[in-house]
């Protein structure tokens, strides 16, 4: 990874993870729309699940242009194939309950929003650009989840035992985000990018405090789970993509 | 998780620095914390705000509307109390 050619290459690839996991995590997000249980928590996840496509669209934007092949936000998001998709495994994974969802919006945005944070001092102008904005909207989301995380924990002995399945279950997936490969390598050294030793330290110390208030415990760590950022999807993940393609699929080129 | 046990709260809205805070309508919350949270969520979606307040609906001491007549009828009548002789100089927006 030294010449210029490679270190844009990494740019773009980097670029695709940030708007695919912005657009899978939306997805999920929008699959709960009209099934939350109270009408102002219908909004505000309806709300996030905007941020997100709006993040993903300044990222699939971004990349067409360091690309230069021509291609659109939708061609990114609707026109290609599962294996070129790069999410975290664990934001496709199925919406389970509210506790389910609350602790994957904990477990992905607490990281998230310390990657934002570092990217905004990336020596690429745009994607700090980009940063800026995003952090503050996934600050946020993170605040409001996290308050949800410790009521739930902290509740009801019912809550309290639902949200500690939901922990364990997914706590395996949260490997993944730290998994750094030669494109996060050439993030940090070439563009200012996040250092994920870093940021995984801090995660491990903001996450322990939440669970903690939450009355909740770590789950010991199990086996190691990666895969997204080659393309290497669960079975969930098929499903997730047809209907989200299916109309973009169906009438090639809509618009309304 | 029913709406039943949640308390309503009224929600104020101040639209921009320099004018008060108004009354924009009102939501249910499990506690304050999350009321402030709903506020944001449910009335400031397009800018409508730079600060938000949040009150519990039971904590609001209201006027009894039994009694409007002695409380605002006698203000029906003395024209003298309103400040509309004065000129308001130019430029000035909200007095």
């Amino acid at each position: 990874m030294s010449s210029k050619a490679d270190k844009q290459a990494a740019l773009l690839a980097y670029v695709l993870r940030l708007g695919d996991n912005a657009l899978i995590i939306a997805q999920r997000m929008i699959e709960r729309v009209t099934n939350e249980a109270e009408l102002e928590e219908e909004l505000a996840n309806a709300n996030f699940a905007l941020d997100y496509i709006g993040q993903a669209r300044l990222f699939y934007s971004y990349a067409g242009k360091l690309e230069n092949k021509g291609r659109s936000e939708d061609d990114f998001a609707f026109q290609r194939d599962s294996r070129e998709y790069c999410n975290f495994l664990l934001l496709e994974q199925p919406n389970g309950h509210f506790g389910d969802a609350i602790v994957r919006q904990v477990l992905f945005e607490s990281f998230y929003v310390l990657q934002l944070e570092a990217l905004t001092r990336s020596s690429d102008e745009r994607l700090a650009e980009i940063a800026v904005r995003a952090e503050k909207e996934v600050r946020y989301h993170l605040r409001h989840a996290a308050q949800w995380f410790v009521r739930l924990g902290d509740g009801t002995e019912f809550s309290h035992a639902r949200v500690a399945v939901s922990l364990q279950n997914y706590w395996r997936f949260a490997t993944e985000f730290f998994a750094a490969d030669a494109v996060d390598e050439t993030m940090r050294d070439s563009f200012d990018g996040p250092d994920l030793k870093v940021l995984e330290k801090q995660w491990q110390l903001d996450v322990s405090e939440l669970v903690a208030d939450a009355s909740l415990s770590l789950p010991d760590t199990v086996a190691r789970v990666d895969g997204g950022r080659a393309g290497l999807h669960s079975e969930h993940f098929g499903y997730l993509i047809a209907e989200m393609q299916h109309l973009h699929r169906s009438h090639p080129g809509v618009t309304w | 998780m029913s709406a039943k046990g949640w308390p309503l709260y009224e929600v104020f809205i101040r639209t921009r620095a320099g004018l008060s805070h108004r009354h924009a309508g009102s939501l249910h919350a499990a506690d304050d914390q999350m009321a402030l949270d709903h506020a944001r969520d449910t009335y400031t979606r397009r800018m409508e705000g730079v600060s938000l307040w949040v009150v519990r609906s039971d904590r609001i001491i209201a006027s009894d509307p039994a009694e409007n007549a002695a409380f605002f009828e006698p203000a029906e009548d003395k024209i003298y109390r309103h400040p509309t002789f004065y000129e308001i100089p130019d430029g000035v927006e909200n007095l």
